[in-house]
């Protein structure tokens, strides 16, 4: 598209050109009066679909999910109104920061005269959001506009991703816009490292064609990367097993014996024991964590440790790395590919392979009686039946790590939880970004009754656009992580946790149209399942848990990953 | 140990406050900050003094490169540089005192740039030891008031 001068655009209708140019098929959110003039253009717009959520914080979630079940570095979009609008992307902006997820999120702002006077609905939102976006603006010229949204894609996908704010004032918006579009990126302080260092990719492949015991720890940098394959390939060629974490819980999809779990306080014991006991760690797109090294000074302590990551600044932030790369995932390891021979570890496997079992014996639920129902069963099954090519989102709690531990992503992105702020209420809102993103597909939202009244209201998004997503609901009646908390920090003085008050969600399920299955027996399980996944219409599967049930293996405060709790 | 960074911005509104909170946020220690603008249109230097080992100092330029207008850091500290601050100072200024008062003020090799019956405002420029020896040397006066900058420094020779 050329210059768009001739046609007499004002500012809103350039935002939407551009966005159209940045291919944006889809965007989610919730009107108001400073962006009355935006709404108003993309209403004219043939090529985005306006999804309206329940809520702000609802749109910056399944924006996230949208960008993460899309294929590709595709940022999701959201636009809010000035005010109370912005300030309820707060948390969703935070939650895409924290696990670098490509967001464009617009804002409306009262007009310039009015900036600083404390007008109805202003509020500093490039100020509130500045430690948690990758990049901010706020557009005091409409001929920016095109440069500023052009730039706001490229800063969101590209290098780290992660959210970019756009606060438009509403006179801005509303103002002929003469500048060309789509606008020029001019960022002369921003060139991410894409390509790594090649002398030092050859020092990490010497290391690697060393190493007795090597380990490849990857997380979410891989996916971003769309490094999947290519992952693959490495483990193979090093004969190395892959631990991940729950950033990267889909960053190895596939069913080759490599993938060994998920690391972390409430890992594998076969990855938290390799990760201790390997000689050569290959961490890919993951940032040392605190809840995947435990005791730092413990995790991997006979290692050395090789770090390819994107964004400079987690190299050496937690842990002391002696080969460090910076650059893509992918293209990192399509360089490694090509100095590697292949390695062969057999006793190392072996060894390894050998604890696969402990991984899911180890722990035996035994709250609520032999015959309970247990949440684990219930994803194992759903593991089963799926064969983990659904696309699984979570919410924040037990239930999400019992997804973690018993969901196996077969699916590239297929596995979409607020990892880093660990954001409850996130998981049916990205749901709803992930089946519009992937629509032909079964999508699944594993949730608990805390995190899923934190934001159900958006059940009304999905029955609005007929989103045929599957809710498998724990249902314990508390707050269970937070009792877990409680049971080994402040010796099981339980407080503040009982969720008495919790509606009937059966009723809930009515109300929204919703199919809805009451599980109760773990004799059900398999049946109830099946039948959901069957039903073509948004669905609940209430699982009735007892409160009692924990979540194990769980390495508690200051102890080493290898220092796991495996048993009330 | 301390720092001196000198990081170069495209001169765009928010720059510093997204410099600023990036210290708060991440718990560095500021020492001083001072901008201005340089040679080039459109960009402007912050000097910053930041104090922590290697490790930290690493840290914080990595996290500076992150922010989107920062062109350029250099760690002036590591090099041969020339550092400055300026000082301004109201001295009393009795009539008994100020004879010594103008003497220490050329022992410093430093101004008297207002005289008025009771003080003496008094300029001076350089490191940050010597004005900290200044503000010693008038304090037996009294300092009715105080203004320091934060330092500015430059590499020596060709390089910076």
């Amino acid at each position: 598209m050329s210059a768009l001068a001739a046609e007499r655009i004002n500012g809103a209708q350039a935002i939407i050109a551009c966005l159209e140019l940045e291919n944006v098929d889809t965007v989610f959110s919730y009107p108001g009066g400073a962006v009355l003039s935006i709404f108003e253009a993309l209403r004219e717009s043939r090529q985005i679909k306006n999804i309206l959520t329940r809520t702000e914080q609802g749109a910056t979630h399944a924006a996230s999910g949208y960008a993460r079940a899309s294929l590709g570095a595709k940022a999701g979009v959201c636009i809010a109104t000035s005010g109370p609008g912005a300030t309820n992307l707060v948390t969703g902006l935070a939650t895409a920061y924290m696990d670098s997820i490509p967001l464009v999120a617009i804002t409306g702002q009262v007009s310039t005269s009015m900036i600083g006077t404390d007008a109805f609905q202003e509020i500093d939102i490039t100020g509130i959001t500045r430690p948690i976006v990758k990049h901010s603006y706020l557009v005091t010229d409409v001929n920016d506009l095109p440069q500023v949204i052009k730039e706001a894609f490229y800063l969101a996908t590209t290098g780290r991703p992660g959210p970019v704010l756009v606060d438009v004032p509403k006179n801005v918006a509303d103002s002929p816009c003469r500048a060309e579009i789509p606008g020029k990126i001019d960022l002369p302080g921003y060139k991410p490292t894409f390509k790594g260092h090649r002398l030092k990719i050859q020092n990490a492949c010497k290391v690697l064609q060393e190493a007795k015991r090597p380990l490849i720890y990857a997380g979410g940098g891989v996916i971003s990367a769309g490094a999947e394959e290519l992952l693959q390939n490495l483990a193979h060629r090093l004969d190395a097993p892959v631990a991940v974490t729950l950033m990267g819980k889909a960053a190895y999809p596939f069913r080759d014996g490599y993938l060994i779990g998920m690391l972390g306080i409430h890992g594998a014991p076969a990855a938290n024991l390799a990760v201790s006991e390997c000689d050569v760690l290959l961490a890919i797109g993951a940032r040392f964590d605190d809840r995947v090294t435990a005791n730092v000074a413990e995790f991997a302590r006979d290692a050395q440790i090789i770090h390819v990551d994107v964004d400079p600044a987690e190299i050496g932030k937690n842990v002391m790395i002696d080969v460090p790369i910076v650059g893509d995932a992918a293209a990192i390891i399509e360089v490694m590919l090509e100095y590697l021979d292949p390695a062969e570890h057999t006793a190392w496997r072996a060894k390894i392979e050998s604890r696969r079992a402990l991984s899911s014996e180890v722990y035996e639920p035994k709250g609520g009686g032999e015959a309970a129902l247990h949440l684990r069963d219930v994803i194992a099954e759903l593991n089963r039946q799926t064969k983990g090519k659904a696309i699984v989102t979570t919410d924040v709690g037990q239930h999400q790590m019992a997804a973690a531990q018993f969901y196996n992503s077969r699916r590239r992105g297929g596995f979409i939880s607020s990892g880093g702020l660990g954001t409850m209420g996130y998981g049916f809102p990205a749901a709803v970004g992930a089946q519009l993103a992937a629509p032909g597909e079964q999508v699944v939202c594993i949730t608990g009754d805390g995190s899923f009244q934190m934001t159900m209201n958006e059940l009304a998004t999905a029955k609005a656009h007929n989103l045929p997503i599957k809710v498998i609901l724990s249902n314990n009646s508390n707050l269970g992580m937070v009792r877990q908390l409680q049971k080994y920090y402040v010796n099981g003085s339980y407080f503040g946790i009982d969720l008495e008050g919790n509606p009937d969600f059966a009723k809930i399920a009515a109300a929204y149209d919703m199919a809805y299955f009451r599980l109760e027996r773990p004799e059900d399980v398999e049946s109830t399942l099946r039948a959901a996944l069957a039903s073509p219409r948004l669905t609940l599967v209430e699982c009735m848990i007892a409160k009692e049930e924990m979540v194990y293996p769980m390495v508690l405060n200051g102890a080493g990953l290898t220092d796991m709790v495996v048993a009330d | 140990m301390k720092h001196i960074l000198n990081v170069l911005v495209q001169d765009r509104s928010g720059v510093l406050v997204r410099v600023a909170g990036l210290f708060s946020r991440r718990g560095y220690n500021i020492n001083s900050l001072t901008v201005g603008s340089t040679e080039n249109p459109g960009v402007s230097c912050m000097t910053i003094v930041v104090e922590g080992d290697d490790r930290i100092i690493e840290q914080v330029t990595k996290q500076l490169h992150k922010v989107v207008e920062v062109l350029k850091i250099n760690d002036v500290t590591a090099e041969e540089y020339v550092g400055r601050e300026l000082l301004m100072l109201k001295v009393l200024a009795n009539k008994e005192d100020r004879v010594e008062i103008m003497h220490l003020c050329e022992i410093f090799r430093i101004k008297i740039v207002d005289i008025n019956k009771k003080s003496f405002i008094i300029e001076a420029t350089g490191t940050h030891s010597k004005l900290d020896a200044v503000e010693q040397a008038f304090r037996p006066f009294g300092i009715q008031k105080m203004s320091r900058t934060g330092i500015i420094a430059m590499v020596r020779g060709e390089k910076g």
